[in-house]
């Protein structure tokens, strides 16, 4: 145990170092980094002594409160700190429990069903300076969809008040910062995930329709929204589509908008979204695509070979979770799914963890956030046990060279490569705190417009209605 | 010749009615036919058509929901607590609001009595909003208790009740009971529950029934896992999650909700079947 | 005097015992229905984390709702749906019942049918929509099932058709209903007068004379009732559209009931909105019970 803590000093004070000397800084910032790194050193070493069970006090601050909430939706934060951060024990007898050194850790999960997460969210943090110490929340964790709501609100804590600085984060990816920015630049919340995404191929349509399943001449015929559509055409004629529903590519046009949803209070349909509709309607009236529900049985039937679609747009976690590679008969089970970058590139999923204000472990929260997201040990244990695309660039670039990380369902292609360029690219800065609710109603009036029930003007009629019903003080015109 | 031909329609009328019968049948139990197979059917099965003959992955889908992240048992039993104390309250109340009507003459009797008769016309969706509201500043969200309460005033099942006491309790019966000095709780309990247990019986199914199915409210009211309800946990297999992508899952989660009903009904339908027709009769 | 001082402290016990019924109306009925109203008179909602109002606004939410034409929209969406579903289910519910109970007929296994047909009545309609919505996709059993038989050629998409999807909802709610109303609607007839029946066929009456000059007329209560009823449930029509369509009444909102849009309102938790909408729906509620109510019966004794 001890030793394993020993090389975690040693790699975060060697990664430092190392990252000081290759860039071509001038030696102020060499300075700065190396005091960061004496920092981060001595950060680790206090985690270390707790994790080692010593029975001198953990500094965990000590006149801070003795309960940490965490306010989640799901199971996934939960198990990354249980597995993940040193010094958690969890609570034998129950499961939403546990203590970091003589603090105990407080999880409440709220499914996102319905809205309950948020729901839960908007009670309570606005009081939350207000509640009793036991009781305030000190953590919470946000999706990109919705940040926004939270991020230019003063219920969510400006990272630098926790004492975290631009250096302890020169590892992330600009867009991940983009998304928890508030509208004056303040960063209020890290995530250790880098969910940048592609297009996912059936390699044997490709080897079908295109005579290859070679990623770079894949990608030649995917290049462009254009290229793209032709592509379709031809996957038609060997009866494949080329994705299963139209709202596959939704996220791809959506990530890259020139302005965001709302601006001054109206909304607006940026030229790509309008693109999205006008391309979709052309697939969808040539039989190329369906339009089908994400997520919907209907949806997944491309993830067997009699689907027969051509290909999915997403991230890592969509290719090791979602294809149902377990199954016998699973294109992913026979690993014959192939990467590439696709016509543009964006963007999917990802979980923030943001402070809370008014939380009372002001320390323990920063250490947390810290550890989860930029300890690279941590990290590359992330990778390895959980399979998620982490947020470093340098981590990344290290699993683009490393041929152990493989992916079996790629057929042996690695996506880090990829999933690192593709990361940089991503840019997030239009988005809005009304994009959860404008995306998704966007794309239900829209399936009407594709299917024939009505013209774009009708939909979009349909998305205004049903924007005033969820967001009343915005406007249309 | 008049007998003769009157023979034939009878038979002509006979066929006709046996062959719709067996159609409506066929429509009302087919579906349940087809989610019974897919039940046992697995993920990768279901992606290849439909087959009449059942597969054998019922179990395995079974452990596979029980394992997964909705808590199925927990909302069997939620669901249970709350119908089992709606039917009990609703119909114990109803009984006594009925019989306060039936058997007294006060001040204000009719008034009271029309003014019951017009709130059953309110739907409880348009109260809707004020009751949330209220929850929440009583602080009963994620509280069954909600849910169980206003069970107590129930205006049809009162109706019900009133109806069946107009044929079956005779003032004489309540003067003989006073005759013999019971009290009025006394002959309520003594004299009147026992007379009104086949309205009371018919009414605790339904009331049992309709809350079990219950949604609308609950899902404004319910939102933690942990006190859920069946019907908002099947609401959920809609929501996108990658998780629920085992449709083998997803027909044992709807059987589970629908059977363990149909095999209670099936014991019990006799005297539903019955019970209905008694209520319909007195009416 | 004594005597009469007796009878008053009977008569006390009817006001007992309707405590608890009006304790709780109060609580869970009447004040929410009073803050139902009263909040239909403000701008009150979420956006976001931000708070809006309550702003004092008097009528202006029933204004938006009146003109803007969705109420009218969704209204007729229920109304259509309920009609799609509540007319075979009183023909079939009045047939059956009127071969159920005629002893000339002499049909078997009675017991089984009115099992079999009242079972759907007992089924979670949230499952039971679930389980359409399932049934019924694209790649659903129903789709694999007509391609075999060679009915379809291709899948039909059931949910990307107005018609198909309201007639769904429709045929559900058939499903559900029928037995219940056929045997409802058996006990009313069995209640008849059978000397009524056995005059009218010495006289020389058809069976179809007998259910139309006999049976229907002394039926009528019972059916106002489940008139009455039908139609209260028809407009709080929710949960088969909600889940077969997923909330979004889609197509182009064809099957949005109003407590679906109610519902859409109580979400983003518009108050403002959401109050003059139950209102409305009430007066409407009231209005048609009313009419329907006087229309169809002449004579309605309380006692």
């Amino acid at each position: 145990m001890k030793k394993r803590l020993l090389s975690i000093v040693l790699g975060v004070a060697m990664t430092t170092t190392l990252l000081a000397g290759c860039g071509s800084s001038s030696t102020d910032s060499t300075a700065d980094s190396s005091a960061s790194a004496a920092a981060s050193t001595a950060e680790t070493t206090s985690t270390a002594e707790a994790a080692a069970g010593s029975t001198a006090a953990v500094d965990t601050g000590a006149d801070e409160g003795k309960v940490l909430n965490i306010q989640c939706w799901n199971e996934e934060f939960k198990s990354r700190v249980e597995d993940h951060y040193p010094g958690y024990e969890k609570d034998s007898s129950d499961p939403n429990k546990g203590k970091i050194g003589d603090v105990t850790v407080q999880w409440t999960i709220t499914p996102s069903d319905d809205n309950a997460y948020q729901n839960n969210l908007d009670n309570i943090l606005p009081e939350n300076a207000d509640a009793s110490a036991d009781d305030k929340v000190d953590i919470f964790l946000m999706e990109a969809d919705y940040a926004k709501k939270y991020v230019n609100s003063d219920v969510t804590m400006n990272v630098k008040d926790l004492g975290i600085t631009d250096d302890d984060i020169s590892q992330m990816y600009d867009y991940t910062k983009d998304i928890v920015k508030d509208s004056d630049g303040n960063l209020k919340g890290l995530s250790w995930q880098a969910c940048s995404a592609g297009l996912i191929y059936n390699r044997a349509a490709a080897k079908d329709v295109l005579g290859t399943d070679d990623p770079e001449q894949v990608q030649e015929a995917v290049k462009d929204w254009d290229t793209f559509n032709e592509t379709a055409a031809k996957l038609k004629e060997k009866g494949y589509t080329v994705t299963s529903s139209a709202n596959d590519t939704y996220r791809v046009y959506s990530n890259n908008v020139s302005g965001p949803w709302v601006q001054d209070g109206k909304v607006v349909v940026d030229d790509n979204i309008k693109k999205w509709v006008d391309d979709s309607k052309k697939l969808v009236d040539a039989g190329e695509t369906g339009t089908y529900d994400l997520w919907s049985d209907d949806w997944n039937k491309g993830f067997f070979p009699d689907g027969k679609v051509f290909c999915y747009f997403g991230p890592a976690w969509l290719i090791n979770f979602c294809m149902q590679a377990d199954q016998d008969g699973s294109i992913a089970n026979q690993g014959g799914w192939g990467f590439v970058e696709g016509p543009q590139s964006f963007y999917w999923g990802g979980t923030w963890i943001a402070a809370a204000t008014g939380t009372d472990n002001p320390t323990l929260v920063k250490d947390i956030m810290l550890t989860m997201t930029t300890d690279e040990t941590v990290l590359k244990d992330i990778v390895v046990k959980d399979s998620d695309c982490v947020n470093n660039k340098a981590l990344l670039e290290e699993l683009a060279n490393d041929d152990s990380f493989q992916s079996p369902i790629l057929g042996g292609q690695n996506p880090y490569k990829m999933l690192a360029a593709g990361a940089e690219k991503v840019d997030m800065s239009n988005i809005s705190d009304y994009d959860q609710g404008c995306n998704e109603e966007f794309q239900k009036a829209m399936k009407n417009y594709f299917e024939g029930n009505t013209d774009y003007d009708g939909a979009l009629a349909q998305f205004k209605t049903a924007i005033t019903e969820k967001y009343p003080d915005i406007t249309m015109d | 010749m008049n007998k003769k031909s009157k023979g034939t329609s009878v038979k002509v009328r006979r066929v006709i009615a046996y062959v719709v019968l067996i159609l409506l049948s066929f429509l009302c139990l087919f579906w349940f036919y087809v989610l019974f197979i897919n039940a046992t059917r697995s993920n990768s099965e279901l992606k290849m058509g439909f087959t009449a003959l059942p597969s054998k992955h019922l179990w395995k889908n079974w452990i596979n929901l029980v394992g997964g992240t909705l808590p199925v048992v927990r909302g069997l039993v939620n669901s249970l607590i709350v119908s089992s104390l709606n039917a009990i309250l609703c119909t114990y109340f109803s009984t006594m609001t009925a019989y306060a009507i039936h058997a007294y003459r006060f001040k204000f009797r009719n008034v009271l009595y029309t003014f019951i008769l017009m709130i059953m016309m309110i739907p409880n969706q348009v109260t809707a909003l004020g009751f949330v509201q209220l929850m929440q500043k009583m602080n009963l969200m994620d509280n069954l208790l909600p849910l169980i309460l206003p069970s107590i005033a129930a205006p049809v099942t009162f109706f019900y009740m009133k109806q069946y006491m107009d044929s079956v309790l005779s003032k004489s019966l309540i003067e003989a009971a006073r005759m013999d000095g019971a009290g009025e709780l006394m002959t309520f309990h003594r004299i009147v529950l026992p007379l009104m247990k086949p309205a009371i019986a018919v009414q605790a199914i339904f009331t049992f029934v309709s809350s079990w199915n219950n949604y609308f409210i609950p899902s404004l009211i319910l939102h933690k896992d942990k006190i859920k309800t069946l019907p908002i946990l099947i609401a959920q297999l809609r929501s996108a999650d990658w998780l629920k992508f085992d449709m083998g899952q997803v027909y044992v989660m709807i059987a589970f909700s629908i059977f363990p009903v149909i095999i209670v009904y099936l014991f019990l339908s006799k005297y539903i079947v019955g019970g209905v027709m008694a209520g319909g009769v007195k009416e | 005097m004594k005597k009469k001082s007796k009878v008053v402290s009977y008569n006390k016990w009817g006001y007992i015992f309707l405590i608890p019924f009006f304790v709780v109306f109060t609580v869970f009925q009447l004040i929410p229905l009073i803050t139902t109203i009263y909040n239909s008179f403000f701008e009150n909602y979420r956006s976001g984390l931000k708070q809006i109002g309550p702003n004092f606004v008097g009528l202006a939410n029933y204004g938006k709702i009146l003109t803007s034409g969705e109420l009218w929209k969704y209204a007729g969406n229920t109304l259509i749906v309920w009609l799609i579903g509540f007319i075979p289910q009183i023909f079939f519910s009045l047939l059956l019942a009127a071969w159920f109970t005629d002893p000339s007929l002499r049909l078997r296994g009675q017991r089984f049918f009115k099992t079999v047909i009242y079972l759907p009545n007992l089924i979670m309609a949230s499952a039971f929509a679930m389980l359409f919505f399932t049934l019924f996709s694209e790649q659903g059993p129903i789709n694999s099932i007509l391609i075999n038989m060679g009915i379809l050629s291709k899948p039909f998409k059931f949910f990307s058709s107005i018609g198909a999807t309201r007639s769904l909802i429709g045929f559900m709610n058939f499903i559900m209903w029928f037995g219940n109303t056929t045997i409802l609607l058996m006990a009313g007839m069995m209640g008849i007068d059978t000397t009524l029946f056995e005059a009218a066929e010495v006289d020389g009456a058809t069976s179809t004379q007998i259910f139309f000059k006999i049976t229907l007329p002394l039926l009528r209560p019972i059916l106002v009732y489940v008139l009455i009823t039908s139609l209260i449930g028809g407009i709080q029509m929710f949960d088969v559209p909600q889940i077969l369509t997923n909330g979004s009444g889609d197509p182009v909102r064809s099957t949005m009931t109003m407590i679906m849009w109610l519902n859409k309102h109580l979400y983003s938790k518009n108050y403002g909105m959401g109050g003059a909408l139950s209102v409305l729906l009430f007066i409407i509620t009231g209005a048609l019970s009313f009419a329907v109510f006087k229309a169809t019966d002449t004579r309605e004794s309380t006692y």
